[in-house]
């Protein structure tokens, strides 16, 4: 594929970094990409891939858009009110990048679906609400070898890590089971900084770029704590367990089991 | 010396401003082998400075940057690292 004047002018300051280049515009080009999550995180992750020409980016999200996200969902407006999140940000992302072959799926990760509808893509991006989806997520991704650029907030502080699976570490192998619901509160429930998404789903981009371009290191076995507040980043190592009982040497979670949907909402 | 050098890839961005001049340039580079050498025809003056200087924080050689004509310069880049 050779670039169009228009897309030259588009990629420009990526084409010109030597780490990128024509070479690395075209691998971003036929990467595909997907995000759990039109929400918080999902928006400022879809946006800035968007914005680099990412391939395709499928975007999943079963909830509809409400007055009270647009504090933090970016790709949001008051236009798209009562609209399906994948929708409403599709609709935003098509209008930045007509490159992108953004596709809009309305419907719930679960144990059932999830192995089929992600195994085409190169990419999975965490940026759900919920710990059972958030170890579906792990346990699948583990499963079928895909990387997973994983992220989390809450109230000032924000997490990400990066999966690969066969070459590190795991989600499971830092807390191997979920916490018990209740114990750790959601969103809705703590409140979180309008623009704590943003850092962290920039922080997701950027290492889904990384991975794309096979560039720079990426945070696989660390998690990256990000305290707002204090304006501090730390990171803590994860070691892989071999007991993991998803990716050590004698796995126990041989399928996907289903969450319960008592955990409530972001 | 510089008259024998041998010329694998030319390209005429006459017309082109920064940053499309350097957009270009790279994109051609990486066309080309190391060890070949890429000359670009141009005519946007800051270009002539910041094309090569480009060319050498990336790496490569820089053999010839010359006013051919009031508004054109020739420059000469040999690859010298991978992309």
């Amino acid at each position: 594929m050779d670039f169009s004047e228009e897309q030259l002018k588009r990629y420009s300051r990526h084409i010109i970094l030597p780490e990128v280049g024509g070479k690395g515009q075209k691998k971003i080009s036929g990467a595909k990409v997907f995000i759990i999550g039109a929400g918080g995180l999902g928006c400022p992750v879809g946006y800035y891939l968007t914005a680099a020409g990412v391939g395709t980016i499928a975007l999943m999200d079963n909830d509809v858009v409400e007055l009270s996200n647009l504090q933090r969902q970016i790709a949001h407006s008051v236009k798209t009110l009562g609209f399906n999140k994948a929708d409403s940000a599709k609709n935003t992302f098509e209008s930045l990048n007509p490159d992108v072959n953004v596709i809009a799926i309305r419907d719930r990760i679960n144990n059932k679906n999830i192995l089929e509808i992600i195994k085409d893509y190169d990419i999975i991006v965490d940026g759900s609400d919920n710990f059972p989806t958030r170890y579906l997520v792990n346990d699948a991704c583990v499963m079928l070898k895909k990387p997973l650029v994983s992220g989390a907030i809450l109230r000032f502080e924000g997490q990400v890590t990066t999966i690969l699976p066969g070459d590190g570490p795991c989600y499971r192998c830092l807390f191997e089971e979920p916490p018990p619901p209740g114990l750790v509160p959601s969103c809705q429930e703590a409140g979180v900084l309008g623009v704590l998404p943003g850092v962290i789903g920039a922080l997701q981009a950027t290492e889904v770029l990384k991975i794309i371009l096979g560039k720079g290191s990426p945070l696989k076995g660390q998690l990256l704590i990000y305290d707002a507040l204090g304006t501090n980043f730390r990171k803590v190592k994860i070691p892989k367990n071999p007991g993991c009982p998803v990716c050590g040497e004698n796995p126990t979670i041989k399928e996907l089991t289903d969450h319960p949907e008592e955990y409530c909402e972001l | 010396m510089m008259e024998d050098t041998k010329i694998d890839k030319k390209i005429n961005i006459k017309g082109e401003v920064c940053p499309y001049t350097l957009v270009k340039s790279k994109l051609a580079i990486e066309e080309i082998e190391v060890g070949q050498v890429l000359e670009i025809l141009l005519d946007y003056p800051e270009a002539a400075e910041s094309v090569p200087k480009a060319m050498l924080n990336y790496g490569h050689m820089v053999l010839k940057k010359e006013k051919i004509n009031p508004s054109d310069w020739i420059i000469q880049i040999r690859k010298e690292v991978e992309d």
